[in-house]
């Protein structure tokens, strides 16, 4: 199906070529017949279970060899070279021999100071990058001081309502050497503005800014629930963003298109990838749709995947992610830029997966998980604290999580080499029906209309929905074994681990810290720059310099939200149930 | 499954209100458990997302419902359990039970009892463990109620 770029080896003469295909067929044949031999010779011995399946309920052959692999694509086209197309051993030429993945930990509590505090903690202790959880109002666009932020403010995150507290975050941080990555979707936009702003105030232009901003509204509508705009106008902001990126902020990864939260809500390994490429496809069919060339945005497209307790099938989803992307890049959208085919990924162990009983057993399955992402290649990793489970992580179990990275990169040996699982016949398999099931699901999605479509019909939220149920009746049937939860339960036992406590004072402190900034600021100066960002919202403009100017008159989220939303309209989801 | 299968003739069914109180979309749980009710046999209406307490409790009255069973995983469970049961109470609605579940740590799961709110389950519970729970509060309030007609009539 594809053009190899390669010298192929010269063509032995034809009979030499006639006695080698011989050769091949008479080993196959033998192995056929040797393989028939065990299988009978495996069905009189029993076995330990009726039936093997992944988490994600896919069968499980007990041997996989080269017969599995008689009809797959030759190893240059359906394999091939790391950092070259299709990308399946990788996005980059050496990967971790260059390099290792940033070992990432996302982090946010409380105020903005405090935070600030964990970040410099975190950096000391040899974090390469940060990344930062907002609390939900702030995910809402919502201030601190606004009503339905009550009981919430600095809960799951830290508060950020304006440029204020923007800057206070980053003190002392350079923005210009650590990248940061900032979950943030609905009020995406307005966030990244603060967080240029805060920037441009330290004398950082754009420009030197890495990063990236996850903004990926789409599965927020199938999955995470945290958005603000309307589908169509929300998408036109990401557009907008894309543009503005493209040509001011060339490093800076406007998106990070987020398979986590899709498998978080309970989809299967395969869903999860599927749903989250067909996503990242509709915001490149959106920024093609603009008039932008693809080769302008997709580069700087960035992933983000869940890792989760079925170790191979997490080594050959994100495998398989990358060579979908490269291939459709590359036939279906045009794009000639090999940049635009490299699919870089962020990839978090599965929180899902963390059990409040006995949480000490969280450390090892965060390391199994840890291992997975790194053999399946991710740029940057965030490992999960033992203690997720039941509060915000103490700085006790957030480093123990970073310590599994460091172990896994010092100890293990596991990143001496490249994709070391390629040519496993199973590992191979598992990534080529990973693809073949994608592959049905995005003729499904293109059945129903394309993506938006199918989330304003419910049809993935419906899907996700079912697979978690599915799961869940495995789990209470015992079908499906948890350790201390449906297995090895030691009986009764008490949680025995400090957790993470936010003051409630907190919130007042928020509120007065508000108030401040509403009395100092210049109001004149807050009004003209919200009212030029409606109309910019009204005539179709990119945003992007409007809520800048917004963020630097100390303009807070809500106010900014609030002047989009006259035009945008707010969204309000159909219950499906 | 079918679900009236599983209840005898005559038999009153628990209407319940699954509900998603704060910002929080973690809908997960929410929705694990109201199929699960269902399957059991309960009358189920789901709030949806982001509801303040203000409007769960305009449904719960509006709905008739025999048990609110809230869902929170935002850590915001000490301002919305009891700001929830305190409408209730207000609404003169003290017979609904307020029940539900997330991310609740013991020490906060004792100091919401103590305001009266019922049980809370946490991670890894199974769903038949609320079910049964909810099934013998219903029978035990359906039983005071009997034997207070009986003594009044």
């Amino acid at each position: 199906m594809s053009t190899v770029e390669h010298d192929l080896p010269p063509t032995p003469d034809t009979a030499d070529l006639a006695a080698e295909i011989e050769r091949r067929e008479a080993e196959l044949e033998a192995l056929r017949s040797r393989l028939a031999a065990w299988e009978e010779a495996s069905a009189a011995t029993p076995s330990r279970d009726d039936s093997f399946t992944s988490i994600s309920g896919r069968e499980i052959r007990p041997l996989y060899t080269p017969v599995d692999r008689q009809d797959a694509d030759g190893y240059l086209e359906g394999i091939g070279l790391p950092g070259e197309y299709p990308f399946t051993r990788g996005p980059y030429a050496t990967m971790y021999r260059t390099r290792l993945w940033t070992m990432r930990q996302f982090a946010g509590f409380g105020s903005a100071e405090e935070t600030n505090a964990r970040y410099h903690y975190l950096l000391r202790n040899g974090q390469t990058g940060l990344s930062v959880a907002f609390d939900f109002p702030t995910l809402m666009g919502y201030d601190s001081d606004h009503p339905r932020s009550l009981g919430e403010v600095g809960v799951c995150g830290v508060a950020i309502s304006s440029l204020a507290d923007m800057e206070t975050l980053f003190d002392g941080i350079p923005l210009d050497e650590v990248s940061v990555s900032m979950t943030i979707n609905g009020p995406a936009i307005i966030l990244f503005c603060f967080y240029v702003a805060a920037a441009e105030k330290k004398g950082i232009s754009p420009d030197r800014l890495r990063g990236t901003v996850q903004n990926d509204i789409l599965k927020e509508y199938q999955a995470q629930h945290a958005w603000v705009f309307p589908p169509e106008p929300a998408l036109r902001a990401i557009v907008d963003m894309f543009e503005w990126c493209s040509e001011h902020a060339p490093k800076y990864n406007p998106i990070s298109i987020s398979g986590y939260h899709i498998r978080e809500a309970g989809s299967t390994a395969g869903q999860e990838l599927a749903f989250t490429l067909k996503n990242g496809f509709e915001y490149v069919e959106r920024g093609i749709a603009r008039g932008l060339d693809v080769d302008d945005f997709a580069p700087r497209l960035s992933f983000f995947f869940d890792i989760h307790n079925d170790f191979f099938e997490e080594i050959a989803k994100l495998r398989a992610a990358r060579r979908i992307w490269a291939r459709t890049l590359r036939e279906k959208y045009g794009s000639t830029n090999p940049e635009s085919w490299r699919l870089r990924t962020h990839c978090q162990t599965a929180g899902v997966t963390l059990t409040a009983q006995q949480p000490e057993n969280n450390i090892a399955r965060v390391a199994y998980q840890a291992m997975a992402a790194v053999l399946g290649g991710t740029q940057s990793l965030h490992t999960n604290s033992m203690d997720e489970t039941l509060a915000l992580p103490t700085e006790k179990s957030v480093r123990i999580a970073l310590r599994t990275q460091q172990i896994l990169a010092s100890e293990t040996g596991v990143a001496n080499t490249i994709d070391p699982l390629a040519g496993s016949f199973y590992v191979e398999q598992l990534t080529d029906d990973l693809e073949a099931e994608a592959e049905e699901l995005f003729a499904e999605i293109d059945g129903m209309g394309g993506v938006v479509p199918g989330i304003e019909g419910g049809w993935f939220q419906k899907e996700i929905a079912n697979s978690a149920m599915r799961q869940q009746v495995e789990i209470e049937s015992g079908e499906r074994l948890i350790v201390g939860v449906n297995a090895f339960t030691d009986g009764g036992e008490k949680v025995e681990i400090d957790t993470l406590k936010i003051d409630p004072a907190m919130e007042a402190r928020q509120r007065e810290r508000m108030a401040r900034l509403r009395e100092e600021r210049d109001d004149e100066a807050v009004q003209r720059a919200l009212s030029a960002l409606t109309h910019a919202a009204r005539e179709g403009e990119n945003l992007v310099p409007r809520i800048l100017d917004c963020a630097r008159a100390y303009c807070t989220l809500y106010e900014i939200r609030f002047a989009m939303e006259e035009v945008f309209g707010a969204y309000r989801e159909p219950v499906f149930f | 499954m079918d679900s009236e299968s599983q209840m005898s003739a005559g038999e009153q069914r628990v209407r319940v209100l699954v509900a998603k109180p704060g910002l929080d979309g973690h809908d997960r749980g929410a929705k694990v458990i109201a199929s699960a009710f269902r399957d059991a046999g309960f009358e189920v209406i789901y709030t949806g997302l982001h509801q303040t307490p203000e409007m769960i409790v305009a449904a719960a009255i509006q709905e008739d419902v025999d048990v609110v069973a809230m869902s929170v995983l935002s850590g915001a469970h000490m301002t919305l359990f009891p700001r929830v049961k305190a409408l209730l109470d207000e609404a003169g609605a003290t017979d609904i039970l307020l029940t539900g579940g997330g991310i609740i740590p013991e020490d906060d799961v004792q100091a919401l009892l103590a305001k009266g709110v019922g049980r809370l389950f946490g991670p890894g519970s199974p769903t038949t463990d609320a079910v049964a729970y909810i099934r013998s509060w219903f029978e035990e309030r359906e039983t005071a109620r009997e034997a207070g007609q009986g003594a009044g009539g």
